[in-house]
């Protein structure tokens, strides 16, 4: 018999440590279902921050860097100016990037640095604990918001992708999701670009991904889908921010 | 021996730097080293390497934790405050075990300060600086032609023992104009197989500081330990000044501090104080085999220009066989010949 699906090989054999229903594990494997079909999974070095993320470097199977909270850009600045050959990549979440990494993320796109980065919004600190986020939406409870996010107390959310599309240097910025299937493979054709525009020389290039954090939020998956698709989406539209390459 | 020709601190740096196959900097202006990236700003694109001005000191000791993973030689430069920025990745390089080189042109704190000249980040840079159980190797230049020479070893003892080094000089030494000799250095730049280069016929090469499970991170802290009792058996450097039989009193400074200390003890000797020196180059491993023999010494002064920090190094090194004094002068002020003069007519 023919096997017609079956692991990336740019994932490790190493169980995900994610919680159950938890859409990081959907958006490694997109990734390296797309380093698996460009080819390039001897010369992808990747860079993992500190988040639920962390373990990212055990279970991509490429050369991987573990980077400082929020650094993570900084990181692939130093690898991709070192070695500029090489397709270099950061998966960070959002306290990371859009919080204490904020000056990181900024610089790297308004230097048109050559690199890719994968962006998980689930719009709390998962690893933590359920702290509030930068990406926190309005009216959210959480473990540092207990009465939820008012505007008042801790301002509006933070939305990178309109920010960040806002700067010269950045090439491409898409927001998608994971959470229904045609939804996924709108997220894989993103990240499919995202990485083809490095290996054409071209950088700025970020995809953010909503992302469902069951645990913390205090819900099931499937209905962390769809609390997902009734908070986040009307805060964080989904869409292609930039793409210099279409222009 | 090569040609000697004239050159500023700063600037000894960066060739420095550049001879010893440095290919990459990543740094955010600071007074007083801003000499120093202006260089290299100038040199690297003509040897084909990269220089980098950062958004902050913060991204910059990443940028150097990326360049140091994908195996190349790698420095960043800062005053002080930077230098504070820096600890956290300084601390992950060491756990990562990465080698690379950071200068310290040290002004005077605690905060804002002032950019004169200081040695007030010593217990930083020798005492750890960051979170966790790491050492740096630390050097402490005294003439440019050493700015030459200590650079070259920072980096060739970085790679040797994959580590982080540090560079500690005085905000003056910067300024410095001396006559230096090249020399003909040759690089001691060894393979990297754990270097991120991508995984083309190899299984995949991590680097990370992370060790999760407290059994498996107090065994990698052992390991880290092997290493460190390795550099401190072989790397104690210092120069001896009229350190003889006849000394009955002995000076101890580092850096350009050692230089006013010298004038001090040829003074002295002048008026019949029998007094030598101890100027350690190595400040971490510091230099505990100087102290061996002080059979003749009656007492000892330590001088900095600071409150007093490099004297506990002294006194454990000495470990209450002789008195230790101390001289110290803060913000940017430093010790003058006279004063030591009179300190030493006052333990005498
Ligand atoms: C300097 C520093 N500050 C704080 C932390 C603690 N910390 C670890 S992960 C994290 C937040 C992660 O949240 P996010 O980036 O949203 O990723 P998620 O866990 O939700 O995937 C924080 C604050 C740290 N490791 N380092
Ligand atoms: S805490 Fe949230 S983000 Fe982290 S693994 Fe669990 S579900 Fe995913």
């Amino acid at each position: 018999m023919e096997k017609i699906f079956g692991m990336p090989k740019s994932l490790t054999a190493k169980p995900f440590s994610f919680c159950a229903g938890c859409t990081h594990g959907i958006i490694h494997r997109l990734v390296a279902e797309v380093i698996d079909e460009l080819g390039i999974k001897e010369s992808a070095i990747g860079v993992g921050s500190v988040g639920c993320s962390v373990f990212s470097y055990e279970f991509f199977d490429v050369d991987m860097a573990s980077a400082s909270h929020g650094r993570a850009p900084a990181v692939a600045t130093g690898i991709k100016r070192a070695r500029p050959n090489n397709i270099v990549f950061t998966y960070q979440g959002d306290g990371d990037l859009a919080a204490i990494g904020t000056a990181e993320i900024v610089h790297a796109a308004a230097r048109s640095e050559k690199i890719t980065v994968i962006f998980v919004n689930n719009a709390i600190y998962g690893m933590t604990g359920g702290q509030m986020a930068p990406t926190t939406v309005l009216g959210q409870k959480t473990e540092t918001t207990p009465y939820g996010r008012t505007v008042e107390n801790q301002g509006y959310p933070v939305k990178m992708s309109e920010m960040l599309s806002a700067l010269d240097g950045s090439n491409f910025i898409e927001r998608v999701t994971v959470v229904t299937p045609a939804y996924v493979n709108k997220a894989k054709a993103a990240i499919k670009k995202a990485f083809q525009y490095q290996i054409e020389g071209k950088g700025f290039n970020l995809v953010e991904v909503l992302s469902t954090c069951p645990s913390c939020w205090g819900m099931p998956p499937l209905k962390a889908m769809d609390w997902l698709k009734e908070n986040m989406l009307p805060v964080f539209p989904l869409g292609v921010y930039k793409d210099n390459g279409n222009k | 021996m090569g040609e000697k020709i004239l050159m500023k601190g700063n600037e000894a740096i960066g060739e420095a730097a550049i001879s010893a196959g440095c290919r990459c900097f990543f740094g955010y202006p600071i007074t007083p080293q801003s000499e120093l990236p202006a260089f290299l700003a100038k040199k690297m694109p003509l040897v084909g390497g990269v220089f980098l001005q950062a958004e902050s000191e913060i991204a910059a000791i990443n940028m150097v934790y990326g360049a140091a993973s994908a195996g190349v030689r790698v420095m960043t430069s800062s005053s002080s405050p930077g230098i504070s920025l820096k600890q956290e990745g300084i601390s992950y390089i060491a756990g990562a075990e990465l080698p690379v080189l950071i200068c310290n042109v040290q002004r005077a704190g605690p905060g804002l300060g002032t950019i004169q000249p200081s040695q007030s980040d010593y217990f930083q840079a020798v005492k750890g600086g960051g979170h966790g159980d790491y050492r740096l190797i630390v050097l402490s230049p005294s003439s440019v032609q050493e700015v030459i020479d200590l650079i070259r070893l920072g980096f060739d003892l970085a790679d040797k023992y994959k580590t982080p080094a540090m560079f500690l000089a005085e905000g003056m030494l910067g300024q410095l104009m001396e006559p230096v000799d090249l020399g003909d250095y040759k690089p001691n730049i060894p393979d990297k197989p754990w270097a991120l280069t991508g995984c083309k016929g190899r299984e995949k090469n991590i680097v990370t500081s992370l060790w999760i499970d407290p059994e498996e991170l107090e065994r990698h802290n052992l390991e880290l330990q092997k290493k460190y009792a390795k550099i401190k058996e072989n790397e104690q450097r210092w120069e001896e000044f009229k350190f003889d039989d006849e000394a009955e009193y002995l000076i101890v400074a580092h850096g350009t501090m050692a230089r006013i200390a010298k004038s001090a003890v040829i003074k002295a000797r002048e008026e019949g104080i029998k007094t030598g020196l101890i100027r350690p180059i190595s400040l971490w491993p510091y230099p505990e085999k100087a102290f061996a023999n002080l059979k003749n010494i009656k007492k000892i002064l330590v001088v900095e220009m600071s409150m007093g920090q490099m004297v506990e190094d002294v006194r454990l090194s000495v470990n209450g066989r002789v008195p230790v004094e101390f001289f110290g002068r803060a913000g940017g002020m430093f010790p003058t010949v006279n004063q030591i003069l009179g300190k030493l007519r006052e333990i005498k």
